[in-house]
């Protein structure tokens, strides 16, 4: 059954319980898991034996001939910033090592509506605050393309648990890139929803303005069939819109015959990989050929966008994380004896540097005397962003870029140096100041390392985003390549 | 040396919805600890809160009763600090910025204290979570939170430096807790922590600027804050007239002691690092919302008071103390309603009824007396069924059975006795018992005549009609009987 591993859902799903069943998809899917793992780490938990359980109840459901939901039998990975009720939701980060919620996110409660099994939780940054998953309080993943690479961030588990075999597609989240990132950096299909498209009730904050929960798939066929399920109106979440959900599978057809492709040249400067460049190049070239129209656009605030993401995210995060204090929940230091050494021990007991370092930047940005200067600035520049991206799309239908400037780097490679990984999200956060949908799909390889090529729609429009990513699938075979982990 | 007092209030008030600010759990008191509870006032991970509509009405019928200016859009922020009771360690709230305003800004009050009115400004009225509770055992090393509070809808209403003395700020809170009721949005009882209420106090010579302010909190009870107030003002007064210089902080009650006394003070001043609440989009007031509210909101108090004056011919004295609460100007309009006698009405309630209230410590929606029972017991003094002195009687066990008025005079045979020929014979025995009165009365002494009126009553168990008994009397001692 090992050759059911490494194929897309939309391929499977027919022969779904004809040639095999959701128990053999499963269990293909663990095993690859088992056997992996040890290299590639990209777990904190592993549920196999409620997926097991899972997986027969839907082959019940299948002998008794009952009609099955979209995403039946659907091995999938949850990043574990996603609440899951009765499983341990851990955040990479010490602080909630034992944290098990009491209930489900709304993304996971409709996956697991619609038949997907849940494989485990994976890792990330802690907190989601990284883009190489190194900041992981627990271990790093490893890139299963070169295990000495790191996998991106923050969603590096999801992105990696999904390139090695380990899950047939997952969940992440995407504050600054920790979607798309992960998905270049390992040669996976990896989307950012416009923000309130998906409701992030359950999702654990980092910063509740920019967050979204996305799929990582293998295509983006596959892609679509998870966004379909997730996305829609949630009561308990104000900030989901109450917009119709467009049927994103069906949208894929139809090419890209007259869709006007925008190049933002600031996306393409100093910094960016030669190897990278070339690679988006060419992918913007078959696009072209295939009847697209491309031209030149501009996004000259680019250049304030890291700054302003970085004031943004760190304040809410200083809020967001505030929470964390060693009360009712999670980590409390052994060392506490009174109310502020309960406080101070346990944060700094429980949280990593990177996240302390953002809790103190955040912190700062919102104190009196520097609101205004900083926060309530950035806030300024963010609608800057936004005008840019609104400006473009008055000239194109999507824009295309890199997704990260490099094919990827070593483990250890930017640890000690902050904005140099801060520099690895330079061209996806301001998608995420922007609200924008965007989509990272593999493009080609640079010294062996997957290469992705971004595409930015206009909001809520994820539909003519898949289109042409798709459109773009179906004239290359990118994703079709495996890391040779998988093979050997 | 003269001083001006100089009083600004800061009030909490609990709004009277079934659910909480963000989520759904209930709002309802004295559950057992952390029983109405859930991920979203428990801060858990991951949870968001959703805006409760409902408090948002409430907070706009407060905002329009004060007269405030209602704002299209308003915006929520957050308020960072760090304690135990504040789940999320910041607490949902609403911030005065410009561009993000809180409900309800810029309204007024009046109040009247000894005849002279005020207009206090309301700076604002905004909308917030309230925090769990901390739980001390008395023997314990530990603490205990419980969170059942924890999101419960509060309104928070500041008003300008307008006030001038301990009197008036407390009219004011009478006045707040009246127009709230009649609202319909808070019970506004302060020893049921319903109604909260801090103040800052400051003197100044007249004319002269604002003088250094002092907060007191801790005041549990109306009767506290004119306590607290008064002695604040009078401490202030004398460090100011030492010479002193009184000092900026926070000051708590001790009513035990009856002084205020300073809180340690805090080494910096609180930075809350307010920013807008990300996880809720702002509040949108259409102006037909806005509309449909404003037409559900009732008569308020002094507009009531008028039109009892007006209508029914009653004093400002009566007509003030039958606007109070909603609930007895409600209870007089359906009693009059049922018998058009306003006056009598009024002056059974302000009387025998108000006394028995007080005595039982009741409140008049407690009754199971209706207004219409009320207004039968009026009828039968009025059509002579019975004596007023026997109505008070019945008006007692009606009270304490809920039984009707007629119904008791019927069964216990209190119909007045009417009938001459009966009464007679009561007075000739009457008569014939004492003797000494009687020499009294006929020697002039008038007087005594009404101790003869009383064994008359007496012996027909007060069912008597005084005035006819009065008469016989007279006519049987061969005095003028006037009418």
């Amino acid at each position: 059954m090992k050759e059911l591993v490494g194929r897309p859902y939309h391929e499977l799903r027919p022969r779904l319980g004809k040639d095999f069943s959701v128990g053999e998809l499963v269990e293909a899917y663990l095993q690859t898991l088992e056997a992996l793992e040890p290299h590639v780490r990209a777990y904190l938990t592993v549920t196999a034996e409620e997926a097991r359980q899972q997986a027969r109840a839907l082959d019940r459901r299948l002998a008794a001939g009952e009609s099955l939901p979209p995403l039946a039998g659907m091995p999938v990975a949850l990043k574990d910033n996603l609440c899951t009720r009765g499983v341990r939701t851990t955040c990479g980060s010490r602080i909630l090592e034992s944290f098990v919620p009491p209930y489900d996110a709304t993304a996971v409660r409709r996956l697991r509506e619609a038949g997907a099994v849940v494989l485990g939780k994976t890792n990330l940054d802690e907190f989601a605050m990284g883009s190489s998953t190194e900041n992981s309080g627990f271990f790093p993943t490893r890139n299963p393309w070169d295990l000495d690479y790191v996998p991106g961030g923050s969603s590096g588990g999801s992105a990696a648990a999904v390139a090695a075999g380990e899950a047939l597609a997952a969940l992440g989240s995407d504050t600054g890139g920790s979607i798309r990132q992960p998905a270049s950096l390992c040669g996976v299909v990896g989307l950012k929803p416009t923000y309130g498209r998906v409701s992030r009730y359950g999702l654990v904050a980092f910063a509740s303005s920019l967050d979204q929960i996305g799929p990582l798939a293998l295509d983006v066929h596959d892609c679509a069939l998870v966004l379909q399920v997730i996305s829609g109106h949630d009561p308990h979440d104000s900030t989901s819109v109450d917009l119709p959900v467009p049927d994103f599978a069906a949208a894929l057809e139809g090419g890209v015959r007259g869709v006007r492709v925008g190049l933002p040249t600031e996306f393409f400067g100093e910094g960016l990989q030669p190897e990278v460049r070339q690679a988006v190049l060419d992918a913007v070239r078959v696009l072209e050929g295939l009847g697209a129209r491309v031209e030149e656009v501009h996004l000259p605030t680019l250049e304030y966008a890291l700054p302003t993401y970085y004031l943004i995210a760190c304040a809410e995060a200083s809020s967001n994380l505030a929470r964390y204090d060693g009360v009712a929940y999670g980590y409390r230091s052994p060392r506490a004896r009174d109310l502020y050494t309960l406080y101070s021990r346990t944060r700094a007991e429980g949280f990593g540097p990177e996240v302390k370092r953002r809790i103190m930047l955040g912190t700062f940005a919102l104190s009196a005397g520097y609101y205004e200067g900083f926060y309530k600035k950035a806030q300024q520049v963010r609608t800057l962003v936004r005008r840019d991206f609104d400006r473009c799309f008055q000239e194109v239908d999507v824009l295309a870029a890199p997704t990260s400037p490099v094919a990827g780097f070593r483990l250890g490679e930017r640890t000690a140096d902050p904005l140099q990984m801060y520099l690895a999200d330079v061209y996806t956060i301001p998608v995420n100041l922007a609200g924008l949908p965007g989509i990272s799909v593999p493009c080609g390889f640079a010294g062996g390392l997957p290469v992705g090529l971004q595409l930015v729609g206009r909001p809520f429009d994820e539909a003519t985003l898949l289109r042409v990513a798709h459109a773009y699938q179906q004239a290359t075979d990118w994703h079709r390549r495996r890391c040779p982990l998988r093979r050997g | 040396m003269e001083f001006e007092t100089v009083i600004g209030l800061e009030i909490h008030v609990q709004l009277l919805t079934q659910s909480k600010m963000f989520c759904g759990c209930s709002t309802r008191f004295g559950a057992p600890p952390n029983t109405q509870t859930c991920p979203v006032c428990l801060g858990l991970p991951g949870s968001l809160p959703v805006i409760n509509r409902r408090a948002v009405e409430l907070g706009l019928r407060a905002a329009l009763v004060l007269n405030c200016t209602v704002h299209p859009t308003s915006q929520f922020h957050r308020k960072n600090y760090y304690y135990p009771d504040l789940p999320k360690n910041y607490q949902i709230s609403q911030y005065q910025y410009l561009e993000h305003p809180p409900l309800g800004t810029d309204g007024y009050l009046d109040v009247e204290v000894d005849g002279v009115r005020r207009r206090v400004g309301i700076r604002r009225v905004h909308l917030e979570e309230d925090t769990g509770k901390l739980v001390h055992p008395e023997d314990g090393t530990v603490s205990w939170v419980d969170y059942n509070r924890s999101g419960v809808p509060l309104m928070e209403i500041v008003t300008y430096p307008d006030l001038r003395s301990p009197q008036e700020a407390k009219a004011f809170l009478l006045k707040l807790r009246q127009v709230l009721q009649y609202a319909e949005v808070s019970t506004g009882r302060m020893e049921e922590g319903t109604l909260r209420c801090d103040a800052n106090v400051s003197l100044r010579r007249p004319g002269e600027p604002l003088g250094t302010r002092t907060e007191v909190k801790n005041m549990n009870s109306l009767r506290s804050v004119e306590r607290a107030l008064s002695y604040e003002v009078a401490r202030q007064r004398e460090v100011l007239e030492r010479g002193g210089a009184v000092v900026q902080e926070t000051r708590h009650w001790d009513e035990r002691r009856g002084v205020t006394f300073a809180s340690r003070s805090k080494e910096e001043a609180e930075d809350y690092r307010y920013f807008p609440e990300p996880d809720l989009v702002p509040v949108e007031v259409t102006p037909e919302w806005l509309e449909e509210i404003r037409r559900t909101l009732p008569e308020l108090p002094d507009a009531r008071r008028d039109r009892l004056m007006a209508q029914y011919g009653l004093s400002r004295y009566d007509a003030e103390l039958l606007v109070q609460t909603r609930a007895t100007a409600d209870f007089f309009e359906a009693a009059v309603a049922a018998h058009p006698s306003p006056k009598a009405i009024a002056n059974w309630m302000l009387g025998d009824l108000t006394a028995y209230l007080n005595e039982h410590n009741l409140e008049i929606e407690q009754l199971r007396t209706t207004p219409s029972q009320l207004a039968e017991l009026v009828r039968l003094v009025e059509d002579g069924t019975i004596s007023g002195r026997i109505a008070k009687d019945v008006l007692v066990e009606m009270l304490q059975t809920g039984e009707g008025a007629r119904s008791i005079v019927d069964r216990r045979g209190l119909v007045q006795i009417a009938d001459e020929k009966a009464l007679r014979e009561t007075v000739d025995a009457v008569i014939r018992d004492h003797p000494e009165p009687v020499k009294d009365v006929q020697a002039g002494k008038e007087k005594a005549i009404a101790f003869l009126v009383g064994q008359v009553m007496r012996r027909t168990q007060g069912r008597a009609n005084p005035a006819l008994v009065q008469r016989l009397l007279r006519e049987r001692l061969g005095l003028p009987t006037g009418s």
